[in-house]
């Protein structure tokens, strides 16, 4: 799987983690550009579904960064993305997508440092797990349902 | 009596109960039989498939079909039916969503069979597991293939309506037998005998605005009457389900457990579930999180408990060791 680069679809809050990326970016730090960013208002913006839709249209793993615990520009949206967190990992691991292909991160607005080490670690953990590819299953798996 | 209305009722994958819906009617059922004539269900009258296929095309003019498309001889029987059928009702959960069978979806065949025939609960001692061929003297047996997912009824033929519920509750069936019978129709397509809101809309429990601690399931807690049971950590899916049922199982002191589908324009029951839970859970960090999601047994199985065929991503499983 030398060839193999990951698409990995990263949610960012836009008070915290957004900033946090453009951080990164403006100070120059290097990360891989497997990401697709996505800014969204708030963590706790992101529904569950938009992680599975993610999934099933193609990503590789999922990535959600939000403000700390108790920075949360709408007070308690990113506890939210807390909650739903641990439930959607194990659901995803029932439906047999490795959940180490879904992270939460909180990235602050100031640790531009650490939004390039989250994303090149999200990178090389999918590298190593290889290619998802859902979409080209459900279309094999509707195949073979034909056929049959 | 040439213009009564002629009624089939089918079952694939499904248990019986939907049959077990239509006679909640009680005895309305009079009166539908004098505006109609059952002309195919092998539940409750002997008709063999042999006089389906010798019946003209559009014979039948609307078929309650319920369960969901586990093996060869429901798809079979599925597009025979169409064929002869002017109106066609995905009737039940399991015609419309897959349904309780469809849980087996998270499993390939093989583990299927294997906790099936040759578990504790089975006495196996040779290990057969029943293939789709057997020869004997007389000749070549055959049994209907399963096939390695359950479908919805929609996903191998044509489906004009839908009816979830598990079963459709009784009033809901006469509401739509006579629209049926008055040709009142919605347009093709739309889901039929529900509300347009979520399962809490007609629930009479009081919301407090209160946090989960702690999940418990049904039988670990005596649960507080008139008080939201979700509030008080039985996992209900009553705000992600469509309304329709007049919220009897909540009446009953039994959490929701989602027979109605999604509810609005979700289009994942289990996805909307998670997320209406995770935010209502006493939680400010994820390790906390964690800590009260371990009392959720089976997050897929109970979210999607009904509507594991229409979710989202589970339409199909990776090969053992991928993903």
């Amino acid at each position: 799987m030398a060839s193999f680069e990951p698409r990995i679809v990263a949610f960012l809050c836009n008070w915290c983690s957004y900033t946090g990326a453009d951080l990164a970016g403006t100070s120059r730090k290097k990360y891989k550009t497997n990401v697709v960013a996505i800014r969204v208002m708030c963590s706790g913006r992101v529904d569950p579904e938009f992680v599975l839709k993610a999934f099933k249209e193609g990503a590789d793993g999922v990535l959600i960064c939000g403000c700390h615990p108790g920075d949360c520009h709408y007070i308690n949206g990113n506890h939210k993305t807390a909650g739903r967190y641990p439930m959607l990992r194990t659901m995803l691991e029932q439906f047999g997508i490795d959940p180490r292909r879904f992270r939460l991160e909180w990235v602050s607005a100031s640790e531009g440092d650490r939004y390039a080490q989250v994303v090149n670690e999200t990178i090389e953990t999918v590298r190593e797990l290889g290619p998802l590819d859902w979409k080209q299953r459900l279309i094999e798996s509707d195949t073979a349902h034909q056929q049959a | 009596m040439a213009d009564k209305l002629k009624i089939g009722i089918y079952w694939a994958a499904s248990c019986g109960g939907c049959e077990i819906g239509i006679l909640e009617i009680g005895e309305k059922l009079l009166n539908l039989l004098e505006v109609a004539d059952l002309v195919f269900c092998p539940c409750i009258l002997d008709f063999k498939y042999d006089d389906v296929r010798a019946m003209p095309d559009g014979h039948i003019d609307v078929c309650l079909f319920n369960g969901g498309i586990r093996n060869s001889e429901n798809q079979e029987i599925a597009e025979l039916l169409r064929q002869k059928t002017k109106v066609m009702v995905a009737f039940g959960s399991c015609a419309s969503e897959g349904g309780i069978p469809a849980l087996g979806n998270l499993f390939h065949t093989d583990e299927l069979m294997e906790r099936a025939y040759n578990t504790e609960s089975t006495d196996n001692p040779v290990g057969m597991i029943p293939g789709p061929g057997h020869s004997v003297e007389e000749g070549e047996l055959h049994l209907p293939t399963v096939h390695k997912e359950v479908k919805r009824l929609s996903d191998v033929i044509d489906v004009d309506y839908f009816m979830p519920g598990c079963p459709p509750t009784e009033h809901q069936v006469w509401n739509v037998i006579g629209a049926i019978a008055s040709g009142n129709l919605p347009p093709k397509g739309s889901k039929v005998g529900v509300g347009d809101k979520s399962v809490c809309d007609e629930c009479d429990r009081e919301r407090r605005g209160v946090k989960i601690q702690k999940f418990y399931r049904p039988h670990e807690i005596i649960s507080e009457d008139g008080w939201c049971l979700l509030e008080q950590g039985i996992l209900c899916l009553g705000s992600a389900t469509r309304s329709g049922c007049e919220a009897r199982c909540m009446d009953a002191n039994m959490p929701c457990r989602g027979c109605y589908g999604p509810a609005g324009e979700s289009k994942d029951q289990g996805a909307a579930m998670l997320s209406a839970v995770g935010s209502m859970l006493d939680a400010d960090s994820i390790e906390k999180a964690e800590e009260i999601v371990k009392g959720m047994v089976d997050p897929a199985g109970t979210t999607y408990r009904f509507g594991m065929a229409e979710s989202m991503l589970v339409r199909h499983l990776p090969e053992k060791g991928q993903g």
